[in-house]
């Protein structure tokens, strides 16, 4: 029977990991908690009292400014991220199978992009759109500025999950006489689905919650992490952490979202 | 006249850069026969094969099914089906919806692909699983849903890509014997490369032996193991030991050899011989005698054991001589025990000059023999 008491390499990897979900979590759980502070509460502990009068002040002062327009901007940013990315990484994931001359510097050149600061990738595009002298545009350097964040991801994302693609199944359906098309919509797209939402999530959050390379790249109209920054320096008010809440729990439906599709794909599979 | 499911490959050729995996292979497989083409890896048999399912083009020559030009057809519609060697079962489909995946292509309705997909799955045995997914399968399970997804197109020939080897030793047995009962009630021609000679020896109506991308030899596995073309074949089918000498005298269709420590060995010619030439021949492994001595007469040759090995059968009995090549004899179990022998025990190794064949093709087999 091994009852003896734990060494002390246990105690000190339990300890370890105690303080990494503390580090991780306790200012998700602080943000939340201090969101729900009473209208005479300020940005610290201790609470007074509880309500959702910080909730209501977002959707009826005028002192957060544009917010709605931020959050809709960003939503639709971020969908369009995720869209380019998923398709995009997709079908560069497949083209990279095989070796073409110059995939070895393509790659790197795909993924310098993520070693790169990306205040100064942002910086870049804005110069070189004011050089041509074109206005930067959230729609138009604003998503170019993101892509150029989510497209490495995407694609280390669709090496990863195409390593575990064997050929032979694209074959197999050639064998058995289907055309291309058909092979891509019954057998490849369908075995890397899983993979491809993965893409999305990563698409998605990543463009979400971008802010250095938006900051000189989406032109006069902000997006939710610019603006919020923004706020941070005239608002001081339990406000900010009702913002904080109602994008965590958007983030977590998506999640929700993704797993949902991943078993529902699963689930038909059986 | 061309049967169904004939293959004719006619200079067949297939070429990756610089390297000729497939060199010039000319060949007629007769419709509705078993045959095994086997060799090393790298010898260019799965490309032939691959050439002949559609899922490769050659770089020169043609080959017809069924007396048709397919070079250039589409693969799955030329009348072929290939069984993968890792079987490559759709992940994403249950039994059902993989062995009707073929006819789903061909545009048959969901409902009667189905109810044919579950006759054949019927047929080898898997009804009852019909609504699981390949990952829930054994191997010997998976490899009959593959073979019931290459069938259900009614194929003219099935091509089996190393189709057993990803099995325990007791399942290949198994299902050696399950494939050949299959052919003989399908009656189609199943093309099945392999790189295990006792395969394609009970198996095939037609061995071909394939090395450097050409065909050693084509023939019933019965010629190739008493009339071996090559000193390649010899060795690489087993079974046999491959002499050496220098021709000494040739009196019309027997010659008289001198080995290289002075014995002689005389034996039929098949193939016109020089004097002074050189010529192997190979010597059946179970057709060998032993006795104890130093001095070999004629067709004989004296060395020492250097491994004894019982086979529970047989006893394999290696000899270190003055050829320089193994040399293995296969004795009785019974007459071993009779007269058991030990490590560096001198032996004459002896044989009748009808149990040995002249081997015709060149020493390396580098594409210099052509077996018709």
């Amino acid at each position: 029977m091994e009852t003896k008491s734990k060494s002390l390499s246990f105690w000190l990897l339990t300890a370890f990991f105690v303080l990494f979900v503390l580090f991780l979590y306790s200012p998700m759980i602080a943000v939340f908690i201090l969101s729900f502070q009473g209208p005479t509460g300020g940005m610290t502990f201790p609470l007074r009292g509880l309500s959702l009068h910080w909730f209501t002040d977002l959707f009826t002062s005028s002192r957060y400014g544009d917010l709605g327009g931020a959050f809709q901007r960003s939503i639709l940013l971020s969908l369009l991220a995720m869209l380019v990315t998923v398709v995009v990484s997709f079908f560069a994931g497949l083209g990279f199978r095989r070796r073409f001359w110059g995939s070895g510097a393509l790659f790197y050149l795909a993924i310098i992009a993520l070693v790169m600061p990306g205040i100064l990738t942002g910086l870049g595009i804005g110069t070189i759109f004011q050089t041509l002298g074109l206005r930067t545009n959230w729609l138009v350097s604003g998503l170019g500025a993101h892509l150029s964040w989510t497209l490495p991801f995407g694609l280390l994302i669709m090496f990863a999950v195409l390593n575990r693609f064997n050929g032979a199944w694209e074959e197999a359906a050639r064998d058995a006489g289907a055309r291309p098309v058909q092979v891509l919509g019954m057998v490849t797209l369908p075995i890397v689905f899983p993979g491809l939402i993965a893409v999305a999530l990563f698409g998605l959050t990543l463009s979400y919650d971008e802010y250095p390379r938006s900051l000189l790249t989406v032109g006069t109209r902000n997006t939710l992490p610019i603006h919020v920054a923004n706020l941070t320096a005239n608002v001081t008010t339990p406000a900010l952490y009702a913002i904080g809440t109602l994008t965590t729990f958007l983030s977590l439906i998506v999640i929700a979202g993704a797993f949902g599709t991943i078993s529902l794909a699963a689930r038909k599979r059986r | 006249m061309t049967k169904q499911g004939e293959i004719l490959l006619d200079k067949v050729t297939r070429k990756f850069g610089n390297l000729t995996a497939v060199n010039a292979v000319d060949q007629v497989i007769e419709g509705g026969s078993y045959c095994c083409m086997i060799g090393p890896s790298g010898c260019g048999k799965s490309t032939l094969l691959r050439m002949i399912a559609g899922h490769e083009v050659p770089s020169s020559g043609r080959i017809l099914i069924g007396g048709r030009d397919v070079t250039r057809v589409r693969t799955g519609e030329r009348g072929t089906a290939l069984m993968f060697q890792n079987y490559a079962l759709f992940p994403h489909l249950n039994l059902t919806d993989n062995v009707a995946f073929p006819l789903k292509i061909h545009g048959l309705s969901a409902a009667e692909r189905r109810e044919k997909a579950r006759e054949m799955l019927g047929r080898v045995q898997l009804s009852h699983l019909a609504d699981r997914m390949p990952s829930q399968l054994s191997g010997g399970q998976q490899q009959r849903v593959a073979l019931a997804r290459a069938l259900i197109t009614n194929p003219q020939v099935l091509l089996l890509d190393e189709p057993l080897s990803a099995l325990d030793e007791f399942l290949r047995l198994r299902m050696r014997v399950e494939l050949k009962r299959l052919q003989n009630d399908l009656g189609i021609t199943f093309i099945h490369v392999t790189h295990t000679q006792p395969e394609a020896i009970a198996l095939a109506d037609k061995v071909i032996v394939m090395d450097h991308g050409i065909i050693e030899q084509a023939a019933h596995p019965k010629e190739i193991y008493d009339h071996p073309h090559s000193p390649y074949v010899a060795r690489f089918m087993g079974g046999q030991n491959v002499v050496a000498g220098q021709v000494e005298a040739v009196a019309g269709d027997s010659a008289l050899l001198r080995g290289a420590e002075g014995g002689r060995f005389r034996l039929p010619l098949r193939a016109p011989a020089k004097q002074g030439a050189e010529m192997r021949f190979s010597v059946r492994r179970d057709k060998i005698s032993l006795s104890p001595g130093e001095t070999a007469g004629e067709n004989a040759l004296a060395g020492r054991v250097t491994n004894v090995e019982y086979q529970g059968t047989f006893v394999k009995v290696e000899l270190a001589t003055a050829q320089r090549e193994e040399f293995v004899v296969y004795l009785s179990d019974r007459l071993f025990f009779a007269r058991p022998f030990d490590f560096g025990d001198a032996l004459v190794a002896s044989w009748a000059p009808e149990d040995v064949c002249q081997l015709i093709g060149g020493n390396n087999s580098a594409g210099d023999a052509l077996a018709h």
